[in-house]
């Protein structure tokens, strides 16, 4: 789809404010609706959308797939590292209280950090997801 | 109207317009979730049901051809048992509460103190997000790790073939 004008101007216009927009949800999850799982999905479908309009290669240069892949794991280990260091601070697992001074501050960053691997993880997923499924369809037409 | 998508999906042959209409779908399920106030349950359906999961069923359906086969046989035994399972279903919610009834056991239990003390506890006015990510944080670590689980076993699956494909061709 990469010869057709209006589709690329737009795409370039819109990508930007859908990744935007990710942000938003995903820093703005403890105000309003969304978080962590709504805005990596969000991230994945606005690179999904770039693939489409301009090939499958093309994102795979700009979000290559050793950085999906890393995303998949880090994100989890981002979640569980969380659990490990409220350990170490004194607390039990995934106890955000000791994270900080202020047990509601401490709970604010626990939150933080929490939605973030979960973000990584789902963008991550969703794109490898996307990849695998679109990169069989260019080999079995060249087969 | 999410009647009418299902009929219309159980009586489309093509594979292409029932991929479509299964957005439709998913897009009225969420706007039926935003008129419940569920709002961030609204906005995954939307995301995920009608976005994502369309895209990867219109990237499947280019590996298959675009129409439903003629099922071998008369599809009576399915029907008897979806037809069953419904009944029960339906008999199953003559038990329930009443819709928003603010006596029911499930606002009873674990609720009032999310909803009295979340803020004060965690600091976060959204109070899905402070169930999800604090109280329910083991919950959701489990959630993660089985999105994990589904890419890596999406990775295993479609990257082996790919190689046994390669072995063949070099064989």
């Amino acid at each position: 789809m990469r010869n057709y004008l209006v589709l690329r101007v737009v795409a370039k216009i819109m990508i930007p404010f859908m990744l935007l927009y990710a942000l938003y949800v995903q820093f703005h999850g403890d105000y309003g609706p969304g978080g962590g799982f709504q805005a990596g999905v969000i991230i994945a479908a606005a690179i999904i959308f770039y693939a489409i309009v301009f090939g499958l290669a093309t994102a795979r240069r700009v979000v290559p797939d050793w950085l999906v892949e890393t995303c998949l794991a880090a994100g989890v280990l981002i979640y569980a590292g969380v659990g490990l260091v409220g350990i170490l601070l004194g607390g039990n697992f995934l106890d955000y209280f000791v994270l900080d001074r202020d047990p509601v501050a401490g709970q604010h960053r626990g939150i933080f950090w929490v939605e973030a691997g979960v973000c990584v993880t789902v963008a991550g997923v969703m794109l490898k997801i996307f990849y695998m499924f679109a990169g069989r369809r260019r080999e079995d037409d060249d087969a | 109207m999410m009647a009418v998508v299902t009929v219309a999906i159980a009586v489309q042959g093509n594979l292409f317009a029932v991929v479509v209409l299964g957005s439709i779908y998913s897009f009225l399920m969420a706007t039926a979730l935003v008129a419940l106030d569920a709002v961030d349950v609204a906005m995954t359906e939307a995301s995920v049901g009608a976005g994502i999961s369309t895209v990867l069923l219109l990237g499947a359906l280019h590996l298959v051809r675009g129409e439903e086969q003629k099922p071998r046989g008369r599809p009576w035994l399915p029907l008897a048992a979806s037809v069953v399972m419904a009944g029960v279903l339906v008999y199953g919610t003559f038990g329930l509460p009443g819709f928003s009834d603010a006596g029911a056991p499930i606002h009873q239990h674990v609720v009032p103190r999310y909803l009295n003390d979340a803020v004060r506890e965690t600091g976060v006015p959204n109070v899905v997000t402070a169930v999800l990510a604090s109280y329910r944080g083991y919950d959701t670590l489990g959630e993660t790790t089985v999105v994990f689980t589904a890419g890596a076993g999406v990775i295993a699956l479609l990257r082996r073939r790919r190689r046994d494909r390669r072995d063949g061709d070099v064989r």
